[in-house]
């Protein structure tokens, strides 16, 4: 308590006055507020007494005291209220003034008009420990006293507010730094015998959020965090707090001794290294041998970096992003703090590397510059370093280190882990002629150009603005140096800045820079996280078509992220896109105005195509009346316009919004027509748009129509590209759900080009050729061309597959090839039954469905279908067990499975003893009709072996059964008959029956016109009817 | 006057517009008579040979915009094609109609003629020089404040030259230019911008069809 107030305040060396800071600053304010708001916010509180007054010498003079609580006698003023010795509770005797309760201290404060900073700093300087004063020599613990509990909170905000800026104290240690070297040092750790260190470990795993790990009140001393470090030669192991000021070492930690414990035994040296070196003859040597010390903490830092631009990709927020880009600019600047010459106390031994960037110069501009081209150099480095140098550190950072291809996987805390894990001394050795390459390569001259040209750029005017930007231009800025050169020298804020002034050419000039350089994915965010989307959003509404148009290009390459594709929607960016897109593209004779709409439009729909990836703003499009304007646009013969546009569809038809209107504006037929075009890309996107709309039958027959299926069948020829086949593919797919498609499909031969496609291909056109292929075969004719052109076997082998997706279509397409019987011989000979049984353990309920209903023909069709069933060991207990699914398409499935199992009496019971009995009587209470019909069916067929009919009887499963007669779905009129009519061998199963009112039901089957269903119903009847004449002859025969 | 003096103007319009490409000649004489305005607002004697440097360069910058001196004086130049420090009403009417409706070549040629300070027929480093040495803010701690400048120069020179004899030549600049429509104006703003053409030709072209 009252730590803060004690400690937080930096007093100066005077000892009695607080030194000029901006954190006393910040503490003094809190304060004052905290104080003034007293009176209001705690009225009952504010008039408790102090134990003791707090007594200062004021500015203030009694003629301020012009109020009604106080009065004024000459020169001093005291308040009406007194305490309980008659002691006034504010009295005023110039300049000596005393206060007693938080009501006066408000008021006073209030009363004061300019001078209440000043107030507060002289009476805090007077009253050094405020908390002993109010609360006498005993302090009341916290629940004692309300008073204590405010002010407590108070001194928790102070705290608060002095951990927060230990970050920017320039040349002192920083947290980053530490964690930066600690990282380095843990790499030197190892078991080998040239290690250097033992162990390095931190006492605390906990990170506050400014990034030290000791506890706050030690922070208040400038503590960082404390380590432990296991050197080889020194004894005992050292204990190491890492301060603000310097490293030293401690006593010991101990934890028990709480704060009194840390003692400072050392004097403070300004890294760990140093210090280590100082301590440990053995690392002094070793690592001087390696030569790695400083040198590597910029890499790190580096890698630090670009990991967190990685982290970006997974959506991180802006702030952490700035929070480490402060870290790692403080890294440098401290780097550059510790190795200024003349600054620093200890012999330092800088390697010759370190002299050799020759930081000779006083801390400016130089110093600056030289810090940035080592940054930039590792950044470069990184970016285009080839992985010829494979090491295992090397290796798991070149995923992060090559951007653009860089992926938002994995390094969530960087460095440690892959450093500890990866310290073994031959590694080390390896990184050694790396960094040397490192410090001996210099930086391209381009880098110095274009940083030489930023800067001009930064204090031109608009002609040399212009000229410097086309010079800029004449880069390669296809070249991802020159790109992050740009970014690095601070050149993307001043591009963004220009887009901001009224100057046309010198924002296209910008615009055609950032243009080309936003390809690059790490662009792309320091172009988001500048704020550049939302100038180039409201570019957009310029008349300026050419500057339009670039903007909206430069838009579709940044919003390739989430985060940018809101920015853009959040905007009113969408609105303004779709508005771009409406011009009229006919095409024959277009004027040069006419041309450049078009070329505007097509840049409008680039946009969006990069926006629609996000489902939000594929909303948004169809609300800014986005849809009749791409299918204008539909009609373009330029590709380089139907590219985007389509590609915006097929990206939205994943919305239902979007496939019904891509049917009714007519779109379908501009997207066959382009099926037929010599642009790859173009009938990619097509054939993609109409896989995604196929799933409605009308658009399906739209497709047929318009003649699409033999450009879809053409298109299967392209094998090389397996976008395009994949696309194709799918189209195909999902038009072969219409039966008229296949006969179209059978027509142009498209199945034998289907089944050529079941080999070698990659997982998402296979899943599509089995798709494709699994409708196709129902139809009978079918089978027997995928059998002749020998498409079972590729179909069975990709059984033992693993994709969830294409496993639940090999499994309908083997069930539907099952029908046929010379099909299943094949399908036997290959072990196919026992590949499907085994995909009923598939943790997907999909492929259990999927594989359980491709089981059912696979058993009808088999010869010896009963042994082959009871030689699959446990396959039956299986089965039955997946009665306790919870998905009704498994339990279906499942049921229907049993039905064809329970055929072979044997299996039967076997079944009956896994009890199938019970668990299908379970599930007869259910409304859905296709489980109802299958569950029928099974009930019927598991009678039929010793006691079950009774047991269903027993196990309440007639009753439900007779209500599936009042289904409207004829199918389970059929089966619930079967069923009931084997159930009414048993005569309680009668009564059961008769008493709900299955006879009636059962008299209106019998009018059925299918005829099982009718004799089943009699059956059913005739039983019933026969156990009452029965029963009668018994009573009265 | 008017009888007479309308039947003057309209005869010369109807010279002017054929001899000027992009006004016809409702718009030429629209143009006669502001210029005639602008005239008479001038001292007698100065009144008979034209507009002089001090009303053009008014009209340039309150009008059209610009700014800057040098570029002020050299469109004044250029457009006194006789070179006789005044610029007659053929000149006017010729000027604009570069300046408010040039097609790109006119208007390369335009820019070049302002550009080429000494009319020699190249624009040399110096000239250069001397149109951009206000363009860079001047770092006070470089050695040579000029540095930045004589470097924005020669990146200039290096975008221009395709000769490589040290000095852009016409067929460099038109070069330079129909590749990069942005440097056109590359040293010095010296052609309205469309919001500004559009107001002008609003007030000088709507005003008679008012009356």
């Amino acid at each position: 308590m009252g730590v803060a107030l004690s400690r937080a305040i930096q007093w100066s060396s005077e000892a009695d006055k607080l030194e000029k800071s901006p954190l006393n600053n910040d503490i003094l304010t809190e304060i004052l507020l905290f104080t003034e708001e007293f009176g209001d916010k705690h009225p009952h509180e504010a008039r408790l007494t102090f134990s003791e007054p707090l007594q200062w010498k004021t500015t203030l003079e009694a003629s301020d005291f012009m109020s009604d609580l106080y009065d004024i006698r000459g020169e001093s003023a005291m308040s009406q209220e007194c305490d309980d010795k008659e002691r006034p509770l504010l009295h005023l005797s110039p300049p000596d003034i005393t206060v007693h309760s938080f009501y006066h201290l408000s008021n006073l404060l209030l009363l004061n008009k300019d001078k209440k900073m000043k107030e507060v700093q002289t009476c805090l300087e007077a009253n050094r420990e405020p908390m002993k004063i109010i609360f006498g020599p005993r302090s009341p613990t916290i629940h004692e006293d309300k008073l204590f509990n405010i002010l407590h909170q108070l001194d928790e905000n102070l705290l608060s507010i002095a951990v927060r800026p230990i970050m920017i104290i320039e040349g002192r240690l920083s947290p980053a730094a530490v964690n930066t070297e600690v990282d380095l040092l843990k790499r030197f750790c190892g078991t080998g015998e040239n290690r250097a260190l033992k162990s390095v470990r931190y006492t605390s795993d906990y990170v506050f959020s400014n990034g030290c790990r000791s506890p706050p009140w030690r922070q208040m001393d400038g503590e960082i965090c404390s380590l432990i470090i296991e050197t080889c030669d020194t004894e005992p192991t050292l204990f190491i707090t890492c301060n603000t000021s310097g490293v030293f070492l401690d006593e010991e930690i101990n934890g028990e001794g709480g704060e009194n414990s840390y003692r400072r035994k050392s004097e403070a040296y300004k890294d760990l290294v140093t210090l280590l070196k100082n301590m440990s003859p053995h690392f002094a040597k070793a690592s001087d041998e390696k030569d790695f010390a400083i040198q590597d903490v910029p890499s790190t830092k580096k890698i630090l970096h670009v990991e967190t631009v990685d982290a970006e990709e997974t959506g991180q927020t802006l702030k952490s992003y700035d929070h480490e880009e402060k870290n790692v600019l403080e890294k440098a600047r401290h780097q550059l703090v510790r190795n200024k010459p003349g600054g620093r106390k200890k012999k330092l031994e800088p390697s010759l590397k370190w002299k050799n960037l020759g930081l000779t110069s006083p801390f400016d501009e130089a110093e600056e510059k030289a810090r940035k081209s080592r940054e930039s150099k590792r950044i470069l480095e990184y970016g285009t370093k080839s992985p010829a140098s494979e090491n295992k550190k090397k290796a798991n950072f070149s995923g992060s280190s090559l951007p653009g291809c860089q992926s938002s996987q994995k390094i969530k805390t960087p460095g440690a882990d892959d450093f500890s894990e990866s310290s073994s001394e031959d590694e080390e050795d390896e990184e050694q002629p790396e960094r040397r390459a490192e410090a001996a390569t210099d930086l391209p001259s381009e880098y110095w150009q274009i940083q030489k040209l930023v800067k001009y750029l930064k204090g031109a005017n608009q002609t040399a603005t212009v000229i410097v930007l086309c010079s800029l231009r004449d880069f390669n800025l296809a070249q991802e140096m020159c790109q992050l050169a740009i970014r690095d020298v601070g050149g993307l804020e001043v591009l963004i800045n220009l887009l901001d002034t009224d100057e046309t050419r010198c924002k296209i000039g910008s615009l055609k820079i950032l243009k080309e350089i936003s390809c690059n994915s790490q662009i792309r965010r320091t172009i988001a996280d500048l704020g550049g989307l939302q100038t180039m959003v409201s570019i957009l509404d310029s008349p300026d078509k050419e500057l339009k148009s670039l903007a909206a290009e430069t838009i579709a390459n940044v919003a390739k992220f989430r985060r940018a594709r809101r920015t853009v929607r959040q905007h009113g960016g969408i609105k303004r896109l779709v508005e771009l897109l409406d011009c009229v593209p006919d095409g024959v004779s277009q004027s040069k105005e006419q041309e450049t709409d078009v070329e505007v439009a097509r840049c409008g729909a680039l946009a969006l195509w990069s926006c629609s990836k996000s489902t939000w703003n594929k909303e948004a499009i169809r609300r800014a009346g986005g849809i009749p304007l791409l299918a204008r646009l539909l009609k373009s013969p330029q590709k380089n316009v139907l590219i985007p546009v389509v590609g915006t569809l097929q990206e939205c038809a994943s919305e239902k919004s979007y496939r019904i209107a891509i049917q009714t504006e007519g779109m379908i037929e501009d997207l066959v027509k382009n099926l037929s075009c010599d642009n790859q890309e173009l009938q990619m996107h097509c054939a993609s748009a109409i896989f995604k709309c196929a799933e409605d039958k009308h658009t399906r027959d739209l497709v047929r129509q318009y003649g699409g299926l033999k450009p879809l069948v053409m298109l299967l020829n392209q094998a090389a590209n397996k976008q395009l086949l994949a696309a194709t593919t799918g189209a195909i797919w999902k038009c072969s759900i219409s039966m008229e498609n296949v006969a179209k499909f059978q027509e142009y031969k498209a199945l034998e080009i289907l089944v050529r496609l079941l080999k070698d291909q990659p997982e998402e056109v296979l899943v599509n050729v089995v798709g494709a292929l699994g409708e196709c075969a129902q139809i009978s004719a079918n089978l027997a061309t995928i059998r002749k052109s020998s498409g079972i076997n590729p179909l069975v082998n990709l059984l033992t597959g693993t994709n969830q997706a294409l496993l639940v279509n090999v499994t309908r397409a083997v069930g539907a090839c099952a029908t046929d019987p010379e099909n299943m011989t094949i399908i036997d000979r290959l072990d196919g039954v026992r590949l499907l049984w085994s995909l009923l353990k598939n943790p997907n309920p999909e492929v259990q469905a999927s594989a359980a209903w491709a089981i059912c023909p696979c058993i009808e069709n088999a010869k010896d279908a009963g042994e082959m069933v009871r030689s699959f060991v446990g396959g039956l207990e299986l089965i039955v067990n997946l009665l306790k699914s919870q998905n009704k398409d498994v339990l279906a499935s499942v049921c229907a499975a049993i039905a064809k199992i329970a055929k072979d009496v044997e299996n039967l019971a076997v079944i009956t003893d896994h009890g199938v009995v019970p668990m299908l009587a379970n599930l007869t209470n259910t409304g859905d009709d296709k489980l109802r019909r299958y569950l029928a069916e099974a009930i019927a067929c598991c009678c039929t072996w010793g006691s079950n009919c009774v047991s269903f009887g027993e196990a309440g499963a007639v009753a439900p059964l007779v209500r599936y007669l009042r289904s409207n779905d004829p199918s389970v009129h059929q089966a619930t008959a079967l069923a009931l009519f084997e159930l009414s061998k048993d005569p309680n199963n009668c009564i059961t029956m008769h008493e709900n009112g299955v006879v009636k039901l059962l008299l209106v089957m019998i009018g059925s016109t299918d005829e099982i269903l009718q004799e089943a119903a009699a059956s059913c009847v005739a039983n019933i009817r026969r156990l009452a004449l029965a029963n009668e002859k018994a009573k009265y025969g | 006057m008017s009888a007479m003096n309308r039947k003057i103007i309209q005869n010369l319009a109807e010279t002017l517009c054929k001899q000027v490409k992009h006004f016809s000649k409702a718009e030429s004489e629209c143009l006669i008579r502001l210029f005639n305005g602008l005239v008479g607002e001038q001292a007698e004697r100065r009144a008979a040979h034209g507009l002089d440097r001090v009303r053009f360069r008014n009209i340039l910058h309150n009008t059209f915009g610009m700014t800057d001196d040098v570029m002020m004086d050299r469109v004044f130049r250029v457009f006194d094609k006789d070179n006789d420090t005044y610029i007659s009403v053929k000149e006017w009417v010729e000027g604009l109609s570069v300046f408010l409706r040039g097609t790109l070549d006119e208007k390369i040629k335009f820019c070049f003629d302002v550009y080429d300070l000494n009319g020699d027929g190249y624009i040399s480093r110096e000239e250069m020089f001397q149109m951009l040495k206000d363009s860079l803010i001047r770092q006070p701690t470089e050695e040579d404040p000029d540095e930045g400048i004589k470097d924005v120069v020669e990146i200039a020179l290096k975008k221009m030259d395709y000769d490589h004899d040290g000095r852009v030549s016409y067929s460099d600049f038109e070069k330079t230019v129909v590749d990069e429509n942005l440097l056109l104006e590359a040293f010095g703003n010296c052609l309205p911008d469309t919001k500004r053409i559009l107001l002008f030709e609003q007030h000088a072209f709507q005003e008679p069809h008012e009356h």
